[in-house]
């Protein structure tokens, strides 16, 4: 059953290429595939949902798909939820919308594939799918200088692929499993020198696609000039496949990641405080957001950490909720603001800061509904991102004996500080756009306000933002289930 | 019965707050009067619960297996919580029925109503909560309601200047409460206030960090509560409507740092004299000190305002130091009462600003007044009556009782520095409050502004009225037993040189009031250098805006530079000159940068498979 969120998809691509209706098409697509993921709720843990198909025997390589557990139906909800944003929102040149509607249906079924994969290969492979649509967006429909921020995203994410690349294939070989799946992989017991070394090669392959610092300057660039719904498809969707992939294979290199948490400290704090400041210089809205959203993995690697240094799941079970709580939010948050930032400059031609002013007065709702987003973004309470971010800076204190303070603890209280800097640049661009005397030719009367159609899509972000905000076990009941014990475990028992 | 009348207390005001954003924004007299209406239920409920035998409801909000510890969310209904929401939904209900009037013709009047009902609800929340991370929630809701109401007239750029800086000085503290909250749950093992005592007296912790953790929770009241150095958003707050600062940024929110002190020391003891030992003492020395020096400055300041709303926003931040320092002398029970009474005849003179603001059409400068006794009558006398209150003139007014309790603290404390500060923001105290109503109120009319000012209508003079019976009877012994949130009392003692002390302030206060300020047209000390330090702020705002400019801006610029040209250009640059070169190769068979890379994801494939298949 898992499959139809793949081929559906998949197939709604082929078909604009038979010279369907694309919009029409893509925007039925993405309509049906949310029902299937929210219904998904219910009944993830049935047995109907699993597939298995050898592809090939020698190595045993399978076509396997499943709600793994519960953090693969949160990521499942999110793709579909910023899918369904992504076609149901954007404009797109008349003349290109073949190119644009079925690049989105694919970015979409290589997510919908990577997160649903209980098999090793094809949870690579997936994700390699959905690159490859946004690489050609980026190069192709984007705008400003979007052949060199093409290039370099597609440099830094093959250059991370390939060294994520080697270091899966070291971890098959080392665990001496006999097949690439998830079940039969995380029975093997691999050598602490040998985890040490596939480690690495995964923080180094997973964080270069999740924008973990110092390999972060590519995300900025690439969300300013792509297209807003591959920005939203992106930066909501497809780069939290790192952080998915680093808590998803953890349990196979604990002692591997134990070695190097040190570095992912530092390397968090890098984006967290370097690029908070980075991001406090940016002089435009849709820069702004991009560098935004880096400094925002900084605290779900903070959850990382504080996950491999506490030494696994049972020592601290608040991490890897707080994790996939923060992700969902921040990819829900980000995908809100890019679409919003796109009907800005849509309305007004421009996202430089200096050039506007005072829009609230002529677009009240879309100052709303930005002003919600920005303030989810900043960790408001009552707005899912507080949830998540409570929840991580409490797994940095788990196990805070009262008297000392261990590196985590240090680096949560280093990265709370975080909180103001996002407040500090969230506030000012709302400052800038939104209020003060309206400014001549981008904010005179002649803006108009969201119209009818742009706020269903707007509204459905911005509900599942205060739904697990103010109710956040909403989440928190999918992911609690398993945590402990994956669905594939509980088969065999 | 219980259960049902607090969460109706916590929930109407934001039904309200949602039903108006949702459905009635067209409909302004309806969105008004739905707020108005949530707020008086809010106040009957409170009324209700106020004498009735109640415990405290709890849900959990955040649970996960395996954790020991869980948030809920919860509503806590002991004396102090009840006593305070009197006094929030007391003052808030006079407020919303005199913003009907003040705000009637603003364009915006469901925005604002929907503003004032967030609000409600959020400060509720901070009321009843149960635990740390609950009051975190509410409380950085409520700064988020402050936000929305002081920058209400957004269009113009000093109310959103003032509204952004209002939330970032905030965050400052609200940076250091959440580290409090997670240090005190690492010692304590709970967030539960009600957990708080048991869990220290369970878990061996070290007494410094316990007082360090302290410390970082009043950050976040140092934020809330605007105190030095954190104090500078407080006087801008003032850009937004009237009836907002007597609310908010006057009589409830404002004192939520304290309530929060409060609540956190009834905690670790119910009985106060425990804390010395219990506490170490920077701790709470530290606590006591920076509400001395904040009332201090923060009265020397306010001698200097022309702006009337800017005399009362300075004044508040004095009397909030007060309150602070009461905290810090473990005397938690004189701060709240002073909270108590403050909020009532604060609240008055806010609104009564507000009156003369609005007779004087939009004039806030008192020179610019002058006469209005004359012209308006009731809105003189209750000002009066808050003036009075305020300067804590003996026997009659709620003031006196609650700063002599202040005053008592310091000197009975043993802390004589901080009981001469005490004593001396007495004096000026009186002084500033006398200078404004000498000035604004009395003499000659020194506009045309004023002298058409016309007295208010209904719906501003009855919560006027109101308000100055509360200045009045608030301090009596009977009254405050049954409604203050935390009370103890105490007997006039006519040899306590703090009486005297106190008295002997008020009246050099108004006696140097009346010599410099009673007949003149301009202020005789605008050319003292001293007088303009003073009037200036002591040049903090400006200095803080150094620190924002090169501390922050500056770093940020330096650091993006660095970020573009190093890590961006020279060091990833590279990694990305080694790759381009195999891209170009196939550049060259067919354009497009594409190709490069289905050549390393090919060749990665086959590496795979080569790896896989061959070698194993």
């Amino acid at each position: 059953m898992s499959l139809i969120f793949v081929i559906l998809p998949l197939l709604a691509a082929l078909s604009i290429l038979f010279n369907y209706n694309p919009q029409k098409v893509a925007r039925g697509t993405a309509a049906v595939t949310l029902f299937f993921a929210l219904g998904s709720v219910f009944c993830w843990d049935a047995s109907v949902w699993g597939l298995s198909f050898e592809m090939l025997s020698k190595p045993s390589i399978h076509l396997a798909l499943d709600f793994y557990d519960g953090m693969s139906v949160v990521m499942v909800i999110l793709t579909a939820l910023v899918l369904f944003a992504a076609t149901w929102s954007g404009k797109c040149p008349e003349q290109n919308q073949r190119l644009w509607y079925s690049s989105i249906l694919l970015i979409g079924a290589g997510a919908f594939g990577a997160f649903l994969a209980t098999d090793i290969f094809f949870f690579y492979a997936f994700h390699e799918l959905a690159l490859i649509p946004t690489f050609l967006m980026i190069g192709n429909l984007g705008t400003g200088q979007r052949k060199e921020a093409a290039w370099k995203i597609t440099i830094y994410l093959a250059f991370g692929s390939i060294i994520l690349l080697g270091g899966l294939i070291a971890l098959v070989v080392a665990s001496g499993s006999e097949n690439w799946l998830f079940s039969e992989l995380f029975k093997a017991d691999i050598p602490a020198e040998s985890q040490k070394w596939i480690a690495l090669l995964l923080i180094l392959g997973f964080g270069i696609l999740v924008s973990l610092f110092p390999f972060h300057t590519w995300a900025a660039p690439a969300y300013s000039c792509a297209p807003a719904p591959v920005a939203m498809l992106h930066a909501g969707v497809l780069k939290k496949f790192g952080l998915y992939g680093l808590f998803r294979l953890y349990p196979m290199v604990p002692e591997g990641m134990q070695a190097w948490v040190g570095w992912i400290i530092v390397l968090l704090l890098g984006n967290i405080l370097w690029v908070g400041f980075v991001t406090i210089n940016q002089r435009r809205l849709d820069s702004m957001l991009g560098n935004s959203s880096v400094m925002h993995m900084g605290y779900i690697f903070l959850a990382f950490a504080a996950l491999v240094s506490s030494g696994g799941l049972e020592a601290n079970p608040l991490a890897q909720p707080a994790a996939i709580v923060l992700m969902f939010a921040h990819g829900v948050t980000i995908a809100l603001l890019f679409m919003l930032t796109d009907i800005i400059r849509r309305k007004t031609g421009t996202v430089e800061l200096s050039e506007l002013g005072g829009l609230a007065k002529a677009a009240p709702n879309l100052a709303f509904l930005f002003g919600l987003a920005g303030m989810a973004s900043i960790g408001l309470p009552g707005l899912a991102n507080f949830a998540g971010e409570v929840m991580v800076f409490l797994a940095g204190f788990h196990g805070f004996d009262g008297q000392n303070f261990s590196a985590i603890q240090i680096a949560t209280i280093l990265a709370l500080w975080g909180v103001v800097i996002s407040a500090v640049y969230m506030l000012r661009a709302f400052r800038k756009t939104f209020q003060g005397p309206a400014v001549e030719n981008t904010s005179s009367e002649k803006v108009k306000d969201l119209g009818k159609f742009c706020q269903i899509p707007a509204a459905i972000l911005a509900i599942s933002l205060l739904v697990v905000g103010l109710y956040p076990k909403s989440l928190l009941s999918l992911i609690n289930k398993d945590t402990s014990a994956p669905k594939a475990a509980q088969s065999e028992n | 019965m219980i259960p049902f009348l607090a969460w109706l207390l916590l929930l109407a005001p934001l039904l309200s707050a949602a039903a108006i954003h949702l459905y009635f924004r067209k409909n302004q007299t309806l969105s008004s009067l739905i707020s108005t209406g949530s707020a008086a239920l809010g106040f009957v409920s409170a009324l209700i619960l106020l004498p009735m035998d109640t415990g405290s409801v709890r849900f959990d909000w955040i649970t996960i297996p395996g954790w020991n510890s869980q948030i809920q969310i919860g509503l806590e209904l002991d004396k102090l919580a009840k006593g305070m929401m009197l006094v929030v939904t007391g003052v808030g209900v006079l407020v919303h029925i005199f913003s009907l009037a003040y705000m009637e013709k603003d364009e915006s009047k469901a925005r604002y109503f929907c503003g004032l009902s967030l609000f409600m609800f959020s400060m509720t929340g901070i009321v009843l909560a149960t635990n740390f991370i609950m009051m975190f929630i509410f409380w950085e809701l409520v700064g988020l309601s402050s936000y929305l109401l002081i920058g209400h007239w957004f269009q113009k750029d000093s109310a959103a200047d003032a509204a952004k800086k209002a939330f970032l000085t905030n965050r400052i503290g609200d940076f250091g409460f959440m580290i409090g909250i997670l240090m005190l749950w690492g010692i304590a093992g709970t967030f539960d206030f009600a957990g708080l005592a048991p869990g220290l007296a369970e878990n061996t912790h070290s007494a410094t960090l316990l007082g360090i953790a302290v410390l970082c929770i009043f950050a976040g009241a140092i934020g809330k509560s605007a105190q030095a150095p954190l104090h500078v958003w407080l006087p801008d707050a003032m850009e937004g409507p009237t009836p907002v600062s007597a609310l908010i940024h006057a009589a409830t929110m404002v004192a939520a740092g304290v309530y929060m002190m409060a609540r956190l020391f009834i905690s670790l003891t119910p009985d106060f004299a425990e804390l010395a030992t219990l506490l170490p003492t920077f701790s709470y020395t530290t606590i006591a000190w920076v509400g001395g020096i904040t009332a201090l400055l923060a009265a020397l300041m306010a001698t200097q305002q022309d702006d009337i709303k800017k005399v009362l926003a300075y004044s508040t931040l004095s009397q909030l130091g007060y309150m602070v320092m009461a905290v810090g002398l473990l005397k938690p029970e004189a701060g709240m009462f002073h909270l108590f009474t403050h909020a009532w005849f604060k609240a008055l003179l806010f609104l009564g600003s507000g009156a003369v603001i609005y007779a004087c059409h939009h004039q806030q400068n008192i020179w610019k007044m002058g006469g209005l006794r004359k012209t308006m009558p009731i809105t003189t006398i209750t000002f009066l009556i808050g003036t009075a209150a305020l300067a804590g003139f003996p026997i009659i007014t709620a003031g006196f009782w609650s700063k002599e309790q202040v005053l008592e603290a310091a000197f009975y404390g043993n802390n004589m520095p901080l009981f001469i500060i005490a004593t001396a923001v007495a004096c000026l105290t009186t002084f500033y409050m006398l200078r404004l109503f000498f000035v604004a109120f009395l003499g000659k009319h020194r506009s045309d502004d004023a002298k058409n000012s016309k007295e208010v209508g209904p719906l501003m003079k009855i919560p006027l009225i109101i308000l100055a019976v509360l200045a009045v009877i608030a301090g009596f012994k009977p009254i405050a037993e049954t409604i203050a949130p935390l009370f103890e009392y105490h007997e006039i003692n006519l040899r306590s040189p703090a009486l005297w002390a106190s008295i002997g302030s008020i009246l050099v206060g108004a006696a140097a009031a009346a010599l410099l300020y009673l007949r003149s047209d301009k202020d005789p000390l605008e050319n003292n250098p001293v007088a303009k330090l003073f009037r200036n702020k002591f040049y903090i705002d400006e200095g803080y805006a150094k620190v924002v400019k090169f501390g922050q801006d500056a770093v940020a610029a330096f650091i993006h530079f660095f970020d573009e040209l190093f890590i961006g250009g020279l060091f990833a640059g590279g990694l990305a000159r080694s790759a381009s070169g195999v891209g170009k190769l196939f550049t060259r068979l067919q354009s497009g940068n594409l190709h490069g890379y289905s050549l390393i994801f090919g060749v990665g494939v086959l590496l795979l498979i080569y790896l896989t298949v061959f070698a194993s």
